[in-house]
């Protein structure tokens, strides 16, 4: 029996599942607290010892693989020109290297502005700005700016090919630790966020692991490959693009709801579906990771609450606000609490629904009625998702929870809203045994067998009949 | 044969405009004689042609107009590059600016006072304006 340890190193848990690769079956999952203050290998050795008690072994594994969103995940801050050009590219090509994007700057930074970057303490500054052979004053501004100051992350130039080895040298000069890859943005209608993705991560993997005092986990797995956001992209890449040898499913969103943020990431061109409408603004990523930080079920509860209308919430709930307030606090407060009655599980419903709902409204394209003396024109921005085949949840609270479609209905096209290019009739999937993770990893050494358990492992919600309640 | 590679083109069709063939042909026409064409197609806002002239780093912006309302479309455009730092990039205006068939003299003063420096009457050809934008950098000839 030949089997992987796949690990995911998360900011409250760290996951473990355990892959049988000839049967292409998950044969046992588990978690523990994460443990990186002390000594991260505790807590993974805690998940590792239950998910060998279910095994009823403790054997040895073909692959030892990693990802982590540990000790703060990837801090990144995005610089370029125009807010919606080259400061967006940048921002698109740290989002899908699974980043946490503390700030993004357009135009000439000022001192005020290097002051909140050098305050954020990135670990790592995306410089970008101009397209190949377009502007160069304003990158190399910037990169004075940042050579003058006391920043010391990793920057990586990303800008206009005709000076980037000038940026470098300013930087490198100025005793910064300073990298070069491709232009985010080599012309208006190109973007290249691959070459930026894939240096981010070397950069993850060659310095930031060791700062995070994730190095002595490396000791017993090979490696930490990527940090989770990344790993779920990944994931969710394959699952729709298929390998060689196995096809994948086509087009899909999927929606992450976790404690702190619910990412949506969608695979698809997102080219308008109707006739007479124009696409305007930057080109889309195929594979697009977007983040929202004020939606979040345990430390971002209270910002969820902020965001959301209150009288709308008791409506749906059924459940007196401040009895919502309550809860949300205690939540927020103890993040391992789960709802203990019909009341605070609805409330909890709620809160799962609202991230979806909005984090993939924010997520889609919008379609802009311009009103000329002839009529209506349309004008599309982002990606029109409305014929996307299939919706896909995952995440802690999803997962787990009695009624899944329930909370994924949110992410449907509303008639009333129509200018918002949300799924029409995407048939809804979950990923029931939480791997879109773990298959990440797998996806790394054994694409076709991870897209072959992910096409088992992740269900059609209406197969799923009623789940019990006290699943949780 | 021009030597022209270090000029670029921002082109695009202003406003809610949709007709897209004229677009294509100047596209085509403009990169041929060796320019470096930014083309944003169709239903260009100006924000867009004032981005795209930032970060390419353009010499000249075209401005197509073919549904005769050009004129409401292209007021405040120059204001705007002058905000953006783009005092040095020509504004080039043409299409079917005005609806229907009006004294071009007329129609020309008043893209000129809008500050565009070339305005071009209908059935204007694109080696017309490829002659302007080497003549305007005074690019050699061979
Ligand atoms: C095809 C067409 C359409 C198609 C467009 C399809 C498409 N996506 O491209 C459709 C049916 C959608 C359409 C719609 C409309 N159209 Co129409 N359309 C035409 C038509 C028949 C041909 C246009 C064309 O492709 N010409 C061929 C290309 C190569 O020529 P061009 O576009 O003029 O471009 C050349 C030059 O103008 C020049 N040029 C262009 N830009 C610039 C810029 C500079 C700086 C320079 C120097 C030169 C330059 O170079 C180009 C290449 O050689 C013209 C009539 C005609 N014969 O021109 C009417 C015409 C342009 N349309 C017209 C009108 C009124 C409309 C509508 C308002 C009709 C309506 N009531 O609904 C709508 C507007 C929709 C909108 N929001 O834009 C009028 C415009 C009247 C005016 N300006 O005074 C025209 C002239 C017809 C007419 N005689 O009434 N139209």
């Amino acid at each position: 029996m030949s089997l992987a340890l796949l690990i995911d190193f998360g900011s409250t848990y760290t996951k473990v599942s355990v892959v049988d690769l000839d049967q292409e079956t998950i044969v046992a999952t588990a978690r523990a607290r994460t443990t990186v203050e002390k000594n991260i290998m505790e807590g993974l050795l805690q998940a590792k010892d239950k998910a060998e008690q279910q095994l009823g072994c403790q054997p040895e594994y073909k692959y030892k693989l990693a990802c982590s969103s540990a000790a703060g995940g990837l801090r990144i801050v995005a610089v370029g020109l125009v807010k919606d050009l080259t400061v967006e590219a940048a921002k698109q090509a740290a989002l899908g290297a699974g980043a946490r994007v503390l700030g993004v700057y357009a135009h000439e930074l000022s001192i005020q502005e290097i002051n909140e970057i050098e305050s954020a303490k990135p670990e790592i500054v995306l410089l970008a700005g101009g397209t190949d052979g377009g502007n160069k004053d304003v990158i190399l501004h910037n990169a004075r700016m940042m050579a003058e100051s006391i920043v010391k992350p990793t920057i990586i130039v990303a800008g206009n090919k005709v000076v980037a080895e000038e940026a470098k040298q300013i930087l490198t000069k100025a005793g910064k630790e300073a990298l070069i890859t491709e232009n985010v943005l080599p012309e208006l209608e190109k973007l290249n966020v691959i070459p930026a993705r894939r240096l981010i991560r070397q950069v993850f993997l060659e310095t930031i692991i060791a700062a995070k005092g994730l190095k002595r986990a490396e000791a017993f797995i090979e490696r930490i490959l990527m940090p989770t956001p990344a790993a779920v992209l990944n994931a969710a890449q394959l699952l729709s693009t298929g390998c060689e040898g196995e096809q994948g499913l086509g087009d899909l969103v999927v929606v992450d709801i976790g404690g702190a943020t619910t990412d949506v990431h969608s695979l698809a061109e997102g080219l308008p579906t109707r006739s007479g409408v124009s696409y305007r603004g930057l080109p889309q990523p195929f594979a697009k990771r977007t983040v929202e930080g004020d939606l979040g079920m345990r430390v971002s509860a209270t910002s969820l609450l902020e965001t959301i209308n209150q009288k709308e919430f008791e409506k749906l709930t059924n459940v007196h606000i401040d009895r919502v307030k309550k809860y949300i606090n205690d939540v927020h407060n103890n993040y391992s609490l789960l709802p203990q009655d019909e009341e605070e599980l609805k409330i909890e419903t709620a809160m799962a629904t609202y991230c979806a709902g909005m984090a993939v409204e924010r997520h889609v394209g919008t379609l802009e009625v311009v009103w000329t003396p002839f009529g209506a024109s349309y004008v599309q921005h982002g990606k029109d998702l409305t014929e996307t085949p299939y919706v896909i949840g995952t995440g802690g609270v999803i997962v787990e929870h009695s009624q899944p479609k329930e909370i994924l209905q949110s992410t449907l096209f509303n008639e009333e809203d129509p200018t918002l290019l949300k799924p029409r009739k995407p048939e809804f999937l979950l990923d029931e045994s939480y791997i879109m993770a773990s298959m990440g990893l797998l996806a790394e050494v054994e694409p076709e067998k991870s897209l072959r358990i992910m096409k088992k492992y992740i269900v059609s919600i209406q197969e799923l009949g009623v789940r019990s309640q006290n699943s949780q | 044969m021009v030597k022209n590679k270090n000029i670029s083109v921002v082109l695009g069709v202003i406003g809610a405009d949709v007709h897209a063939v004229g677009n294509r042909i100047l596209h085509h026409a403009l990169g041929e004689a060796g320019f470096e064409v930014i083309n944003i197609g169709v239903m260009a806002s100006q924000e867009e042609f004032i981005n795209a002239a930032i970060e390419t780093n353009a010499n000249v912006i075209v401005v197509s107009s073919l549904y005769g309302h050009g004129e409401i479309d292209c007021r405040g455009l120059k204001e705007k590059t002058v905000e953006a730092g783009l005092d040095n990039v020509k504004l080039y205006v043409g299409g079917n600016l005005v609806v229907g068939k009006q004294d071009w003299k007329e129609t020309e003063k008043k893209f000129i006072n809008m500050g565009f420096d070339r305005a071009y009457p209908p059935g204007t050809m694109p080696q017309d304006v490829i002659d302007d934008i080497n003549k305007d950098f005074m690019i050699a000839q061979e």
